[in-house]
């Protein structure tokens, strides 16, 4: 069975062909800007290049920035009904209270407030009124809206009274879509409230786009399901991701760190992107990137979700090289796409870290003469600086003194010398497609993050009773059960309580079917 | 209220409180709670045309009646379950009305983390001015640990709300410690979060027993590193010259173990130092807030003193919930001040009383803070 990646990001669009751990094409088209003819180039070219029978591909992955996009620049976002169950707790900050307002404008800035919410032990802080609903419901129907973002406190916890409101609504807006925040986000309303409404703005967008991508796939008769890769590295499927678009956010640098990995074959490691003005640093753990730990900002909105942990330094093939000595300066300004006009080795006149790659005999780019002109000992000098900030950067994302491997991709990862420090560096091939295979390579996920309390039962067991749940999300969501393994499980004490209750978070990754 | 002297009374902007969520949050040494939401709180209120206003102890009349309050709960849950918004106005209110009394200012008992905002935001609510000082200047995880408690101050009545509409008022217990086990006992019935109110200080006591100008501090703390950060210069060296503090290390975490113990979170991170500290070893010893260093084994500072984490990259302090293995941090120590450093402070806030007999208090070298630059 062959699979195909396809990585839209902002310059270009990817993609590869695969069957099973073998790559038989990899192609780059350039980002259009209705997306979709792109993805049919690349598509269509990539195919060519791999000679595989259409017919017998067996699922395309996709991943994109399309949804992050559409929140960064404040378009199509659909006007939203945010609907939070807490009274009479969390009144004095309403939903949305930390956006900027451009984006509190773009979707609408209606909110209510009723009767609901649970207690961390899972108590009703008040009972749901379902009289109070119905005229809330009036009113949003009134002011003709069709998607509705609906937030309760504690819900990570206890889920029901989202449910229930979200039926009692329904029977007064039939055509809407319904947005639960227990469905998207973890402990922490005002985060897993925003995503929330942020994913219910962007129900009407997803449901477009997936229509546009499954026309896309028409269009070049691929009659294989597809699926949409989220900011976990895991896959969505179809149905999923019109209903939560929101969890794409952040899926292209994990789609490249997944893909290196993969490439490398190294499950464990660090991997360096190196651009034309910046190298991205991150690491990988159990084929997984590791998650920053603090809360992410999308398009000025705080969320928390899980976002690879990400380390960059303005240091890429494109970065300008000024002054000797003392005063020899390494960017941070860079020619960027100019390189093809401005590097010595291309005949401009500024001297980059290309161009010092090229001269000390790391690279055969364009002219090497220019750049050998600048002198041995210089470029020796230069290149011992750029030595020592990639070692810096790569050194931070280091989590044990195992001596794992560098991961060296991207356009500029030349400039990565073939050792750093300790650490050995790795080429993988195709390193220039990685997002793509990443996300080909994509699993399904499952995940649980609640508050157990170990009154009746213990720690292992509220664990497994955490695994279990995780298990059954990710077989539901399309993952073959045997293939179903713990990636990742974390319990943290809720300090300043008596008793024992503990928040556990844990996830489980499996294959897809088929 | 006539009392106080007006000239040095000064006001909290929006901006003021960017800076002064970093800087309780720096002061917090890892616990306290998260200050943010209690950051668009005080900006609610700003932005409804309240003002909170800030008095200098200096300025407070000696019959002033001062209260400390604040929430009390989870910091896992305070940010799930937010409050209504006026608990801990209703709870000084409950005061006035059990005392028959009128409450003057509002000071914090702990500047350190989320508690630097309530007392502000309930002055604006109330109208009355908030006192530039608190009882820790710090923070800690028990209530009898502020200087009120400790230069013998009886904190009952006290009076905790809920956002129900709840009062429940503590009085005649035989000890502080019992004012701090029916508080904890009653924030659990009440859903791990709250607001309450101490008994009422008179200003003279207030001017001698509160750690001064923390407020200013909070707000001087938080400026140098968002003001750093926006210039990309150091944020670690200005903090470290405006608190006469020191740099302990920059490292990364290379292990880390909590677990649960009496309803706190308790447990070590071992460091790996890095860059000028390469080769050292360190150990960080918590109970919600940091309270022990070691540097390859030998303990250099601890509790009163304050060992603060910085994110080593940006320099916002990270809090012993948001500590993770692989973390890279900048670990700082900075001097608590003369009154946690008094025998009658040492017993209640010192090593021993975190569980450290074996270990002697020894203030961590440095200029105690205040003292002026020669």
């Amino acid at each position: 069975m062959f699979r195909i990646g396809i990585d839209v990001g902002g310059t270009n669009t990817d993609a590869v062909v695969m069957e099973g751990d073998r790559i038989l094409a990899g192609v780059k088209s350039p980002t259009t800007e209705d997306v979709m003819t792109g993805v049919v180039e690349s598509l269509t070219r990539a195919l060519d290049q791999s000679a595989v029978p259409k017919g017998q591909v067996g699922a395309v992955m996709i991943g994109t920035t399309h949804f992050t996009n559409a929140v960064v620049e404040r378009r199509h976002l659909a006007r939203t009904a945010a609907v939070r169950l807490c009274l009479p707790a969390a009144q004095c900050l309403p939903p949305m209270v930390d956006w900027p307002d451009d984006i509190r404008e773009a979707v609408g800035d209606l909110s209510w407030m009723a009767s609901g919410g649970n207690e961390f032990d899972g108590r009703e802080i008040s009972s749901l009124d379902e009289d109070e609903l119905k005229g809330i419901a009036d009113e949003i129907a009134a002011k003709g809206i069709d998607t509705v973002a609906i937030c309760s406190v504690f819900s990570p916890v206890n889920d029901e009274m989202e449910k229930k409101a979200m039926a009692v609504l329904r029977e007064r807006l039939p055509g809407a879509d319904f947005t639960l925040s227990s469905e998207i986000g973890r402990l922490g309303i005002l985060e897993r409230e925003n995503a929330a409404i942020m994913n219910a703005s962007l129900r009407a967008l997803s449901h477009r786009t997936v229509g546009a991508f499954a026309k896309a796939l028409e269009s070049v008769e691929l009659t294989c399901p597809y699926f949409i890769t989220q900011n976990d590295g895991t896959l969505m499927s179809r149905d999923f991701v019109q209903r939560y678009p929101v969890l794409t956010f952040a899926s292209g640098p994990t789609n490249s760190m997944r893909g290196a990995s993969f490439l490398s074959g190294q499950a464990d490691a660090i991997v360096a992107d190196v651009g034309g003005t910046s190298t991205d640093v991150g690491a990988i753990v159990k084929g997984f990137p590791r998650p920053a730990s603090t809360t992410v900002d999308v398009g000025g909105v705080r969320t928390n979700f899980r976002m690879p942990d990400v380390f960059s330094i303005a240091l890429g093939g494109g970065t300008i090289v000024s002054g000797d000595g003392d005063d020899m300066a390494i960017g941070p300004r860079s020619v960027g796409y100019r390189i093809f006009e401005q590097a010595l080795v291309f005949g401009g006149e500024t001297l980059t870290t290309t161009d010092v790659a090229v001269g000390l005999g790391l690279a055969e780019i364009g002219d090497a003469a220019p750049a050998r002109a600048i002198g041995g000992e210089r470029l020796a000098a230069i290149k011992a600086r750029t030595d020592a900030m990639i070692v810096n950067a790569v050194e931070r994302m280091r989590v044990s003194p195992q001596p794992i491997p560098v991961l060296a991709v991207g356009g500029g990862s030349i400039l990565i010398p073939d050792r750093l420090g300790e650490l050995p560096v790795i080429r993988p091939e195709h390193f220039s497609v990685a997002n793509a295979v990443g996300a080909a390579i994509g699993q399904i996920s499952g995940e649980v993050d609640r508050i157990f309390s170990l009154a009746s039962i213990g720690r292992e067991e509220a664990l497994a009773a955490a695994r279990a749940e995780a298990t059954e999300k990710a077989i539901a969501a399309g993952a073959r059960p045997e293939t179903i393994e713990l990636l990742d499980q974390e319990d943290v004490p809720l300090a300043y309580l008596p008793g024992s209750a503990t928040r556990i978070r844990l996830k489980v990754v499996g294959s897809l079917h088929g | 209220m006539d009392k106080p002297v007006r000239e040095k009374r000064r006001e909290v902007t929006l901006e003021d409180l960017e800076a002064i969520e970093v800087g309780a949050a720096i002061l917090g040494t890892g616990g306290g709670g998260n200050p943010y939401i209690g950051k668009l709180r005080c900006r609610q209120e700003l932005k409804k045309g309240r003002r909170i206003e800030v008095i200098g102890l200096d300025e407070l009349p000696d019959d002033a009646m001062v209260v400390s309050l604040g929430g009390i709960g989870a910091p896992v849950v305070g940010v799930e379950k937010i409050e209504q918004g006026e608990e801990c106005l209703r709870a000084m209110r409950a005061l006035e009305r059990e005392l028959g009394c009128t409450i003057d200012a509002l000071i914090a008992s702990e500047i350190g983390g989320a508690n630097a905002m309530e007392p502000m935001l309930t002055a604006a609510q109330a109208g009355i001015p908030v006192v530039d000082g608190d009882g820790m200047g710090r923070a800690f995880p028990e209530m009898q640990m502020c200087t009120w408690s400790i230069y013998g101050h009886t904190s009952t009545p006290s009076a905790m709300a809920d956002e129900k509409g709840s009062i429940v008022v503590i009085r005649d217990t035989p000890s502080e410690i019992w004012v701090e086990r029916l508080a904890r006992a009653n924030v659990v019935a009440m859903g791990a979060a709250a607001g309450i109110a101490m008994a009422p200080m008179r200003g003279d006591f207030v001017r001698r027993a509160a750690i001064p100008d923390t407020i200013t501090q909070a707000l001087a703390l938080g400026r140098a590193v968002l003001d750093a950060q926006a210039t990309n210069a150091d944020p670690v060296g200005t903090v470290i010259d405006q608190e006469a503090g020191r740099l302990l290390m920059t490292a990364k975490i290379v292990d880390l173990e909590r677990h649960l113990k009496g309803g706190f979170a308790v447990g070590h991170v071992s460091l790996e130092g890095f860059g000028e500290h390469k080769g050292q070893a360190g150990r960080i010893d918590l109970q919600n807030e940091f309270l022990v260093f070691r540097r390859n084994g030998a303990v250099e500072v601890c509790v009163p003193d304050l060992i603060v984490v910085l994110e080593a990259d940006t320099g916002l302090p990270i809090t012993t919930e948001m500590l993770r293995y692989g973390q890279r941090i900048t670990v700082l120590a900075l001097p608590c001040h003369d009154l946690l450093r008094t025998p009658e402070a040492l017993a209640v806030v010192g090593p021993a009383a975190f569980g450290y007999p074996d270990i002697t208090f020894r203030p961590m070298p440095g200029k105690p803070p205040g003292a002026q630059d020669s």
